[in-house]
């Protein structure tokens, strides 16, 4: 089986200090991995490297693309890399807001991946964004209405939808529960698994909550200073950690 | 002649602008930066336009100036003026006579010739602008292509209003490549933009000129199921008669009687001179207005 994606020693430096070092793996179709890790310790700029949105200093990213193969998609075009980013991929950012267009309806929201690789059709976008939103448990009636009159988990949601409306491989997650609180993002996170499983969804969660991994991720990476320090099944990395540093984070979590 | 420089603009600024104005040419629809001089008239006037004008007119054309279809408001008026003072050249109000055209926010009723120049006067040339705030990105999407967002806008306004509702500054695809404003022009006028005429746009403030050259193909965006219509109030000009043309809605008392009347001063006297005479016109006599 191909990876869907095979990351080779990714490097970012901002200046003399490491953002991220030394990044290695492979994930196969329908995978989820975590990674986890303190603020600063080179999560999100891992994700960003990753995604396109920064380019690294080192290393390389392998996409099994449809057409060609395992592409390079830090050598590849610009075009290609940002249509990649419309179809294939999906982003889904810790703030909502970073994710979506305010200042457009949900319905316009959704509907803009589809638009954006020419679908053409008022009828047949409607019609779709009308099937995401309430696959993400927002009514029909809300489809005209702005995000800005959306709670915070219904923004996170319809932001989830404006991703996933083009049936992508791989999803980037950065917190996406960060910020909600405990009984939404239990929901959300039942959503995510749902359609991650029905969808055969690969994704890359970074997050620090790692009940979110827990309950989402196949494999765990944990990251501290800009190096990977372990990684492993989720279950094996938390129930057993081996680095200290693993240790203290799951030794850390608050318990009810 | 006066103490100007022909045309008021110094000759390596016309220069700086003729270049621009062909790079536009040969990229229709691309919007050219250049070095917007500052005019002896306030930004959103047309200071973008009269550049233009400036850049192409020659001392042998015909000038007119054309201010939402009419010929006689203040901002045709002065500008018509300038460049009788700094050009000494021949003005028209008749579209037909006239071999440069600077207009506001609409296309003469008459089909222009291929001996004819337009040009528009621009307030905002990025038809993204209002989705995409930063010049940066929308620059990228240009040169990429990626103009969903602009049927977003469409798709908004259906959601909305349950049909296009943009009527005027209404986006087109030139030669199936860059998507432009149009200008501020009724999207009735959009049709015309397919001409024998060179048209050019100039955007002072904005530092931006593009161009259509002539016969280039012009596609009004759309959507399968709600296709491009050109709308107009209607009606008949109740001066003249015609059916054809682009109305103004005027209130005429404080009761509410209202007439219609074409916003293209030039084709409706033209037509009332030929005799055609509206519901609520006086036969035209020579020596009215």
């Amino acid at each position: 089986m191909t990876p869907l994606l095979q990351v080779e020693n990714i490097a970012k430096f901002y200046g003399a200090r490491i953002g991220c070092t030394d990044v290695s793996f492979d994930l196969y179709p329908g995978e989820v991995m975590g990674i986890v890790g303190e603020s600063g310790s080179g999560k999100s700029t891992l994700l960003n490297c990753l995604a396109g949105h920064l380019t690294p200093d080192d290393g390389s990213v392998q996409f099994d693309t449809r057409a060609e193969g395992l592409r390079d998609t830090i050598t590849m075009s610009e075009p290609e890399r940002r249509m990649l980013s419309r179809t294939d991929w999906a982003f889904v950012h810790q703030h909502a807001r970073d994710g979506l267009r305010m200042n457009v309806s949900a319905g316009g929201n959704v509907g803009e991946r589809l638009m954006a690789i020419n679908a053409r059709h008022y009828g047949d976008i409607r019609g779709s964004a009308i099937d995401w939103l309430g696959r993400v448990e927002i009514s029909e009636d809300r489809i005209d209405d702005r995000p800005t009159a959306f709670s915070g988990g219904m923004q996170q949601r319809l932001q989830i939808a404006r991703n996933l409306v083009t049936g992508p491989r791989l999803v980037f997650m950065d917190e996406p529960t960060g910020g909600l609180d405990v009984s939404v993002q239990a929901r959300l996170l039942d959503l995510l698994r749902g359609l991650v499983r029905e969808m055969n969804l690969s994704a890359i969660i970074v997050t620090h909550d790692l009940a979110v991994v827990r309950l989402l991720a196949d494999r765990l990476m944990v990251m501290k200073d800009g190096h990977v320090i372990e990684t492993g099944l989720t279950d094996q990395v938390l129930d057993d950690p081996q680095h200290a540093y693993t240790q203290l984070l799951v030794s850390s979590v608050l318990q009810v | 002649m006066s103490d100007y420089n022909f045309a008021y603009l110094d000759e390596q600024t016309k220069r700086m602008i003729r270049r621009a104005i062909l790079k536009g040419l040969a990229i229709p629809g691309y919007q050219v930066p250049f070095a917007s001089r500052e005019m002896p008239m306030p930004y959103g006037w047309g200071t973008g336009g009269v550049q233009v004008s400036a850049a192409v007119l020659t001392p042998d054309d015909t000038f007119k100036v054309i201010d939402q279809g009419a010929d006689d408001t203040t901002n045709a008026v002065s500008i018509r003026r300038f460049f009788q003072k700094t050009a000494g050249i021949a003005v028209t109000e008749a579209t037909a006579d006239a071999s440069v055209i600077q207009t506001r926010h609409r296309i003469p009723e008459q089909v222009l010739r291929s001996d004819q120049i337009i040009v528009y006067q621009v307030p905002i040339p990025e038809p993204l602008r209002f989705l995409e705030p930063s010049e940066v990105e929308t620059r990228k999407m240009h040169s990429l292509e990626e103009y969903g967002l602009m049927h977003v806008k469409l798709y908004e306004d259906i959601s909305q209003h349950g049909d296009i509702a943009t009527a005027y500054a209404y986006p087109v695809k030139v030669e199936g490549r860059y998507v432009m404003d149009p200008s501020p022009i009724p999207k009735f006028d959009n049709p015309k933009l397919e001409m024998a005429g060179i048209q050019l746009f100039g955007a002072g403030r904005e530092q931006r000129i593009y161009a259509i050259p002539p016969y280039t193909k012009v596609v009004s965006l759309d959507f399968e199921d709600y296709p491009f219509q050109p709308t107009k109030a209607d009606h008949a000009c109740d001066l003249c008669a015609a059916t054809d043309s682009y109305l103004d809605e005027l209130i005429v008392d404080d009761e509410g009687s209202r007439m219609f009347m074409c916003s293209d001063t030039d084709y409706c006297s033209t037509r009332r001179k030929q005799g055609h005479n509206g519901a609520q016109g006086v036969p035209y006599a020579e020596d009215a207005a």
